[in-house]
Formats: C-alpha cells, sequence, structure tokens
C-alpha cells in the first residue's frame, strides 16, 4: 500500500497556496505509507541554459557552505544554492552530465535527486509530517506537484527507494501498486544505454515512459505503449514542467480520486486527502476509470 | 460524549468532535431511532457492525467500508462511497446517493444496496444473497464468482460481467461490454419481470422492468470436463 497526492493549481494567483494546501493531503495519506515520504513540485521556468539541480545528503550533517565555495571556485560565481538541513536546491548554467561527473568525482556521499527547469524534488525515509516540517512544504509555491507516502513491498526502505522517482529532466512518477515484469523492462532498457540507480519495480516504469518521451513519444502516447509493456498493478501519477497526468492498470486496485474546481485538480488515494480543500463540497469528484489516461496542463 | 445532540428527530454525532470509534459505539448501541452522522470527510469503517432497526444519514463522503457487515440497519449516505461499501452486509438497506468505489457488496449475504450513481470494477464479487440495484454502470468483473442474490444494472456493465457466476441473477438495462467465462444471457421470464420491478421500485428507480436483460450462470464450469483439456 501507498498514498498519492497531486495538486495543480489553475488560477496564478492562487500559486502562493500550493505547499499550504498540500501539506495536509500528503499528511492525510501517512497511514497509507508510513516509512517514506516524497514530493516533487514544479514552478515556473527558469530561462535560458539554466537549471535546477535537488541534491540530497543523507543522514550525515553536510557543509553547504563549503559546498557552494566549491562548486564556485570549478564553475564561477553564476550559481544559487538553498539548503534546508539534507536537501539542497543548486541552481546554476551547468549542463547535467558535467556536473554529475563532477558530483561523482569530489562529493561521492551526495545523491541527485533531481534535474530540470522547474522541477525542486525532496524525498527521504521516515514518515510524510517529518517531512513537511523539514522542508517547510508548507512555504512551498508552484503551479503543481506530485506527491508519495510509501509502505514498502517488494522492495528495500531507503532514500533512493522513495517516491517520487525521476529520469531525464522536469519528469517525476509516484507509484501505487506493484509491477511484475520490471526486471524485463529493465533488460529491455539497459541495452540502450539506461543505467538504473536501484532494484525498485517504480523506476522501471519511469524510465521506460522518460525513454518512450526522448524517442520522440508525447506523453499519452508514452503511456499508451506503458498500458501494453507495463505488466502488474498500479496508479501512476507524473509529473512535467506543464502537466500532471494519471493512469490506473486495467484491474483498478490501487484507489484514486480526483476533485476539481475552476481553482485546481487535486488528486489523492482516498478523499480523506482531499476534504480539507476549499470549496471541495462544490468540487467535481470523480474516480479515474482504469486504462484512461488523465492530464492537466498548468 | 458531550457533544452528543440529542433532538425530536434522533441523534446527530459530528465527526468534526467525536472519534470514528466514538461513533460506531454509539450506533452500536442506539438510543434512538434515527441518527445522523456528519463530516465523515472519506473515514473508514464508519457505521460498520450495526445490528439494530434504526435509521442512519451519513451527510458527506465515506471510505473504506462503510456500512460493512450491516444488519438490519437502513443506512443512506449523502456523498460517495470508497471501497468496499455493506460488504458481507447481512440484512437490512445501504445506499449511496454518489458512486461506489470497487467492490461495492462483496460478500454480502442480505438485505438490498443501492447505489445511485455508478458502481466501480467488482460490484457484488462473491456475493452470497443480497440484492444489489445500481442506477448507473457497473465496472468491469462485477459479480465475479457471486454465489446468490440478484444485482440490477440499470446502465451498462464492463468487461467480464458475471465471470465464473454461480447462482446469483444479473439483470443489466444497457450495454454489457462482454460476459465472463460461463456468464450467459437468457430470456426474461415472468418471475424475472417480477423480481426487476420488485427492486426497481424498492431502490425507487423509474424503469420498466422490460428495458432488462437477464445474464445468469451457463453452469458449465460446476463439473470438472475432461474434455475441455484445462482451457478455460
Amino acid at each position: 500500500m501507498c498514498g498519492i497526492v497531486g495538486l495543480l493549481i489553475k488560477k496564478p494567483e492562487l500559486r502562493e497556496s500550493l505547499g499550504a494546501w498540500m501539506v495536509p493531503m500528503l499528511i492525510g495519506m501517512s497511514e497509507r505509507g508510513p516509512d517514506s515520504a516524497g514530493l516533487a513540485v514544479f514552478t515556473s521556468q527558469l530561462a535560458g541554459e539554466r537549471r535546477k539541480y535537488s541534491l540530497y545528503s543523507g543522514q550525515a550533517i553536510f557543509d553547504w557552505g563549503e559546498l557552494i565555495q566549491v562548486f564556485r571556485q570549478r564553475f564561477g560565481m553564476n550559481l544559487t544554492l538553498e539548503a534546508q538541513e539534507n536537501h539542497a536546491v543548486l541552481t546554476a548554467e551547468i549542463a547535467p552530465a558535467e556536473i554529475k561527473a563532477w558530483l561523482k568525482q569530489s562529493h561521492p556521499t551526495l545523491y541527485l535527486l533531481s534535474v530540470g527547469r522547474s522541477i525542486d524534488l525532496y524525498k527521504d525515509t521516515g514518515n510524510a509530517a517529518e517531512l513537511c516540517n523539514r522542508y517547510s512544504f508548507q512555504a512551498l509555491k508552484g503551479t503543481h506537484l506530485v506527491g508519495h507516502t510509501r509502505m514498502a513491498t517488494e522492495s528495500a526502505v531507503t532514500p533512493a527507494h522513495a517516491h517520487p522517482f525521476t529520469a531525464g529532466e522536469d519528469f517525476c512518477l509516484v507509484h501505487n501498486g506493484a509491477l511484475s515484469n520490471h526486471h524485463q523492462i529493465r533488460r529491455q532498457l539497459e541495452p540502450q544505454g539506461i543505467q538504473f540507480e536501484t532494484d525498485n519495480d517504480t523506476e522501471a516504469a519511469c524510465r521506460f515512459l522518460e525513454w518512450r518521451m526522448r524517442e520522440g513519444d508525447d506523453l499519452e502516447t508514452a503511456l499508451q505503449k506503458g498500458f501494453t509493456e507495463l505488466d502488474g498493478f498500479y496508479t501512476f501519477l507524473m509529473g512535467t514542467d506543464d502537466k500532471l497526468a494519471l493512469v490506473r492498470d486495467a484491474f483498478a486496485c490501487k484507489p484514486a480520486v480526483v476533485a476539481e474546481t475552476d481553482d485546481y485538480v487535486a488528486i489523492a488515494s482516498e478523499f480523506r486527502s482531499l476534504a480539507h480543500l476549499p470549496n471541495i463540497h462544490d468540487a467535481s469528484i470523480y474516480e479515474p476509470v482504469p486504462e484512461e489516461i488523465y492530464v492537466w496542463k498548468v | 460524549m458531550e457533544s452528543l445532540t440529542e433532538s425530536l428527530t434522533g441523534l446527530t454525532l459530528d465527526l468534526a468532535d467525536l472519534s470514528l470509534r466514538e461513533v460506531n459505539q454509539t450506533l452500536h448501541q442506539p438510543t434512538q431511532n434515527h441518527v445522523q452522522i456528519l463530516n465523515p470527510n472519506g473515514c473508514h469503517n464508519l457505521a460498520v457492525g450495526l445490528d439494530a432497526p434504526i435509521t442512519v444519514e451519513i451527510d458527506g463522503h465515506v471510505g473504506y467500508y462503510a456500512a460493512g457487515m450491516n444488519q438490519q440497519a437502513s443506512v443512506t449516505i449523502r456523498g460517495n462511497a470508497g471501497p468496499g461499501l455493506a460488504e458481507n452486509m447481512m440484512s437490512g438497506r445501504v445506499q449511496v446517493k454518489g458512486f461506489a468505489s470497487v467492490s461495492a457488496g462483496a460478500s454480502a449475504h442480505g438485505g438490498l444496496l443501492v447505489i445511485d450513481g455508478d458502481a466501480s470494477l467488482r460490484c457484488g464479487i462473491s456475493l452470497k444473497g443480497a440484492d444489489i440495484v445500481v442506477g448507473g454502470n457497473v465496472g468491469s468483473f462485477s459479480a465475479f464468482m457471486a454465489q446468490a442474490g440478484r444485482i440490477v444494472v440499470c446502465g451498462d456493465a464492463g468487461d467480464a460481467l458475471g465471470d465464473s457466476l454461480y447462482e446469483a441473477v444479473i439483470y443489466v438495462r444497457g450495454q454489457i461490454k462482454s460476459l465472463g467465462a460461463d456468464a450467459q444471457l437468457e430470456p426474461m421470464t415472468a418471475s424475472d419481470y417480477a423480481v426487476v420491478t420488485e427492486l426497481l421500485s424498492k431502490a425507487e428507480f423509474d424503469y420498466s422492468a422490460q428495458e432488462f436483460k437477464r445474464v445468469a450462470s451457463a453452469k458449465q464450469l460446476y463439473h470438472w470436463n475432461i474434455d475441455a483439456q484445462q482451457d478455460y
């Protein structure tokens, strides 16, 4: 069992409320996923070649101040680092391949959670309320987000196994369910040079869909291929720089409820995570149908 | 229990003030014939295990297993229901005014379940004698392995309707996407029309029994067939 939540704010003037509306959603799904939690938030896009890199330092106390000095010596002054405990977002005009190689060599204990022009990603073991506090989720602003609470069923409880998973840039996926053919997907992708970071089934789905999009499919076409290629139980919620997308497998064992108003689209595994939202009683509330692709655009 | 407010019309229990356990315990030893429940906000296991001839009205959406194991009571949900609505009901009546998620009426032995909106997948799975009337559509695998009881679907049915049916009978007004293994369409008889008329009337749906088709078991899976070479 796991919990998923998603929120997309339609009206620009309400985007300051993204975090405040979401926190009770994520905490509301704690019982479905008490061992880990995570969140990807999408903000307005950075211009030009600037990118955001979400970094995670694990349990160790990390000297982010020293890191920014080293970064600046190596890559120049035009970068910023915003740190909160064991998490930081680096913003810089550096190519992803270059920064990945440099991090691997000089700071092998740092884990790169996400790369993109609009995505910030947080995840760790522990319960949702702890993460909400630690990373001040209440204050998050942005257009949309994807969150997850995990109850591990088929792979270890580690920060790397927590959701959301990412692949490529500005793409993430959370999963409630279990895939039965993820080893097969892995064997299909590895010869294409696609590297995996964990043995988790969800990572296979995430990398499969991102690979399809890199090969030229749009999100909807990739998801359609996912229906035939990904075997198992799933409710997937995905975020891109300007979309939220939701699909459920043909058996729809894993729940999802959508609530939509003129102000927002909110998605959760269960209604109890939506009950606090403004004007929820006037919202259009429905259960997404199996094997149908739901996409909401910012 | 100070926030229980009694009035001439019955008892009002507000989940904004009371715990779920307090509400369920009150329902298990009712002092009033009518109870209204406020602010369910999708909570699980609300109004489960009732065993008294009371009416319960729930104002809002409920989560998993609402009104499960019901006996005697009449429970109305003015909202939507999560998975396993009225599962294992023994008697009484449960009605949801909105939609019901998966496995509504699972394994129910008796009583009447009315779903005004759509029911999701596996509605009436392993039904053991209850009646279910769905105002909208039912999802795939509905009435899977249903053993006894009757299901009336006023809308359409999804894939594999009535897969591996035993003695339960399904009546469908709309389209059937596909029948499950061993389920077959059969002619409506006078007693079928009477059953559908009676159940539509109890559920207060204004359709004619003439519009319904009967689906029941072909009973080909009841006995081992060596010639089938396990090709079921």
